[in-house]
């Protein structure tokens, strides 16, 4: 990607501050509906190739949780929200009270996966409206979709609009985690803008190409 | 034993026995499985899209595209010794992980259309398709031996199969 040769270490200094600003705003609301601690790491802004990407989560292989979502709007990408099977199984107990529910084998509980898609949809909304606020562009999320599959053949959904221009993807990646537990709850978020995004989210901010 | 060869996305390798080749976590993206049956030597391309007139790089990624990947991965077995007359196909992947109501009905649709641009270029270069498992909603990761001629797929929510 042509674009991607341009980047400098400020530019990916600037979408860390997206990725802090959007998952601070998703993690004070995924607080607020759980009623515990949540904790973020610093976010990662990586340029990785399409064979890296899915390490980030354990492999291509490795069977994950998934909520995905289009940003449409005025700079479009992808969003996810990726954990472990056990650690979204854990989450949606807190939220509905059932013990029963597991996401290890179809058919999924319909009410389990209802909250859990509905949890997507407070994070992401949360997380692109404090982006919208920050940026001034119009961004809204569509309608979360979700998945308990192979974390490749999740993320390469995300990856169909880059692919067009490039074999790398920058990924704006943060971690969240529930703290109060033994054994923490932790998830992704990855932010995947479309390759015309980048431009847009640059110049919305007043940053230019070269400085 | 042999070693597994690893084919990534948008990406295309070939085998010759006691070696197999194997890719993961397909999605969308469609395993072609080219072989000769005579020579027993195989390739693998993971394909993301349809047709290289989608692309807006510089240079092309040839593995990444159904109408450029299937030539390029013939030319690879023909290195290996592999005849046009003697190779057949197996095919898998092109599911829809996730139904939307609304939005980019195109990319959503992209897992059959990626099946339909690998039929059509099979086609095109008569290269006989033997047996696919494509569509649905599963992701796959696929494994092939170019000795028994078998495609081993596996899914996370239905177990596996051979083709």
């Amino acid at each position: 990607m042509e674009f991607m040769e341009k980047l400098k270490d400020y530019h990916l200094d600037v979408l860390k501050e997206i990725g802090n600003i959007g998952a601070g705003h998703a993690a004070t609301a995924l607080s607020q509906l759980l009623n515990k601690t949540i904790d973020m790491k610093v976010p990662a802004v990586r340029i990785a190739s399409f064979q890296e990407l899915p390490d980030h989560v354990g492999g291509a292989d490795t069977k994950v949780a998934a909520i995905f979502l289009r940003i449409e709007g005025e700079a479009p990408g992808s969003m996810f929200f990726i954990s472990t099977v056990e650690d979204t199984e854990k989450l949606i107990r807190h939220l509905i009270h059932q013990e029963s529910i597991q996401l290890m084998n179809p058919p999924f509980d319909e009410m389990a996966v209802s909250a859990f898609l509905e949890v997507g949809n407070i994070l992401a909304g949360s997380y692109l409206s404090s982006l919208a606020d920050f940026t001034q562009l119009s961004l809204y999320p569509s309608v979360p979709g979700f998945s308990v599959d192979m974390a490749g053949a999740i993320l390469s959904y995300g990856l169909i609009p880059l692919s067009v221009v490039g074999d790398y993807a920058i990924v704006i990646d943060t971690q969240m985690m529930e703290l109060e537990a033994e054994k923490p709850i932790s998830g992704h978020f990855f932010l995947l803008p479309d390759p015309d995004s980048f431009e847009k989210i640059f110049k919305a901010l007043g940053v230019h190409e070269n400085g | 034993m042999g070693d597994v060869i690893k084919v990534g996305m948008a990406d295309l390798k070939v085998v010759n026995p006691p070696n197999t080749i194997r890719t993961s976590g397909l999605g969308s993206c469609v395993g072609v499985v080219v072989y000769d049956e005579i020579r027993l030597v195989a390739g693998m391309a993971h394909i993301m899209l349809p047709s290289s007139s989608l692309n807006r790089q510089g240079q092309t990624n040839l593995a990444k595209y159904a109408d450029t990947a299937i030539p390029a991965l013939l030319m690879e077995l023909e290195k290996l010794g592999a005849k046009t007359f003697s190779l057949k196909a197996k095919i898998a992947g092109g599911a829809q992980m996730f139904s939307f109501s609304t939005g980019s009905s195109d990319l959503m649709r992209i897992g059959p259309r990626n099946v339909e641009a690998v039929k059509a270029t099979l086609k095109d270069l008569r290269i006989p398709l033997i047996s696919e498992d494509v569509g649905g909603k599963s992701g796959r990761t696929i494994e092939f031996n170019p000795v028994t001629k078998m495609l081993h797929i596996r899914t996370v929510n239905q177990g596996t199969k051979e083709i």
